[in-house]
Parts: C-alpha cells; structure tokens; sequence
C-alpha cells in the first residue's frame, strides 16, 4: 500500500503529512529544549554566584562552530533548492557539505571537550557545567541525527529520486527543517552558554 | 514551500537563492555582532537583553527564510502559536520561586 500524501496535498489539511509530521516533531523539540533553558534560568537565578561562560568556555571556538552550523544551514537549503531546479548533482554536493560542515562541528566540540576533562572540568564539577554538558551534549544528540539523516539522502535514501523525484524533494525539505531547528538551537546556546 | 510549488519557475527559485545568500550574510554579521558585545562586559541586565535581542533576529531570519515560514499553510502558523503560548509559561516557570516561591506555599 502506498504512503498517502507524500507528493500531494491533504485537503483538511493543506499540507503533505510529512510537511505536517515533521512540525509536530519540531513542536515537541521546542518544549524538550524549552524546559532546559527554564531550568538554566532557575539555576542561575537562585545561585549566589554565576561565572561569566568566557572564563570558562572557549569562545573562539564556539564562534567558529556558529559559523560553521550557520553555513550548514545555507548548503542545506541550497540541496533543496538544487532538486528544484532538477539538478541532482549539485544537490549531492550541497548535502555531502551539510553533513562535513556537520562533521566539523562535531570534530570541534570534541576537542572542547576533551580540553575541559583534561582540566578535570565535569558535569559533576558545579552547576554551570552541569547546565553546560546537558545543554550542549543534547544538542550535540541532535546535530549526529541530522547528519545521519541528510547522510542516507545522499547516499541510499537518493535513488527515490529516480522514480519519485518530488517525494525525494519533500523528504529533503523536512529534513532540512530539522538541521535548521539545530541550527536555531545553537543560536541561542552560544550567547547563552559562551558570552553571559 | 509546499508540495505543489515543484514546478516552480526556475526564475523564481534562483531569486529564492538570492535571498538565501543574502541571510547568510546578515547571519555572519550578527554573529561577529554578538561576540563584539560580548566584549564590553555590559552590566549583566543589558547584556543577556542584548544578545537575546541578536540571537531572536538571528533565529527569525533562519525561521523565515530557511524554513520558509513566511509562507506556510495556517495549520503550521496554528501549531506554532501553540508551542510558542507554551514555550512562554515553561520560561515563566522560574517566576514561582521568587522570594522562595511564599506565594505558593
């Protein structure tokens, strides 16, 4: 049996189910992330004391990471954008970019990381890098689905586009909503985390 | 962008892309604007109203163009709204404890 509204649209709805589907999800990642930085807020609020995050945390390399995830985001669109234009092969570059510039990342919180264990710098150590690791960790969750995502899109997941080319289309716009949303997420991490 | 618009105009998707070059560049410059402030160690008030100033632009631009949210259907406008009433009480939620909550005991 077929998947229904993948291509057209629902007429309650006006949208693709996947369109809408992924909204919802989006929704629930709101409130996930929501309720974190409600309990960054009453933790700082009630501490007597609260460092700055620039004496703790490495800002040049979480600038670095923002450009990096904020250019993600433009490849990202402009894979989608190449499928629209029915160029398949500069969509396959755009997408194995998003998912470098996502490795990038990765490869940077890695070594920031690395450097706060090093310094004996844990979760457990106080509040402000137990908000920290949470905060960041749970985003970091988020950016490795995205790149294993976009990755089976370029890889397996592209050969729909042979037979299904506006379905593939689809898939990677809402794909592309979700690597957008870690994007946002970050966004407001960095400024929180890194700079107050 | 929805389903139906496949078809679209190639003119319009290249001014499509226009524009997404164009937000990338505002993205850069607030990002660069946003460790700037950083550096005068504004009285801490000032400075978290500041950067959530910078970092709401900056999600917005995402929001709108890269997720296309200036033109989607109701229905997502509608589930947004929802989220968003939502969002607002959970940050609200840390209000309770002031003066240790007496309020509510």
């Amino acid at each position: 049996m077929d998947i229904p509204y993948t291509v057209e649209v629902r007429p309650d709805t006006g949208l693709t189910n996947g369109k809408i589907g992924i909204w919802l999800f989006l929704a629930s990642e709101v409130m996930l992330f929501g309720a974190l930085f409600a309990s960054y807020i009453l933790i700082r609020t009630g501490a007597p004391t609260w460092p700055r995050g620039d004496t703790i945390l490495n800002v040049p390399l979480a600038t670095f990471n923002t450009i990096v995830l904020i250019s993600s985001s433009v490849t990202m669109v402009m894979a989608w954008a190449s499928l629209k234009r029915n160029r398949f092969g500069t969509f396959r570059m755009y997408m194995a970019t998003t998912v470098l510039l996502g490795g990038v990342f990765l490869v940077v919180k890695y070594f920031e990381y690395s450097h706060k264990f090093e310094l004996g710098l844990f979760p457990s150590t106080n509040n402000f890098l137990a908000i920290y690791f949470t905060l960041t960790g749970l985003h970091m969750l988020h950016v490795i689905g995205g790149m294993a995502v976009n990755a089976y899109f370029w890889g397996p997941g592209a050969k729909l586009w042979k037979t299904n080319p506006e379905w593939f289309t689809n898939r990677v716009e809402h794909s592309g909503l979700f690597w957008h949303f870690v994007d946002l997420v970050w966004i407001f991490l960095f400024p929180t985390l890194y700079l107050l | 962008m929805q389903a139906s618009t496949t078809t679209d105009h190639a003119a319009d998707i290249d001014k499509h892309v226009r524009i997404y070059i164009s937000v990338f560049v505002a993205l850069m410059v607030l990002t660069i604007v946003t460790v700037a402030i950083s550096r005068f160690h504004l009285p801490v008030p000032i400075a978290v109203s500041v950067a959530l100033l910078v970092a709401t632009i900056k999600g917005t631009l995402v929001a709108c163009y890269f997720m296309h949210l200036l033109s989607e259907k109701k229905l997502i406008y509608a589930v947004l709204a929802l989220t968003a009433a939502f969002f607002v009480v959970l940050l609200a939620l840390p209000i309770l404890t002031v003066h240790d909550g007496f309020w509510i005991r």
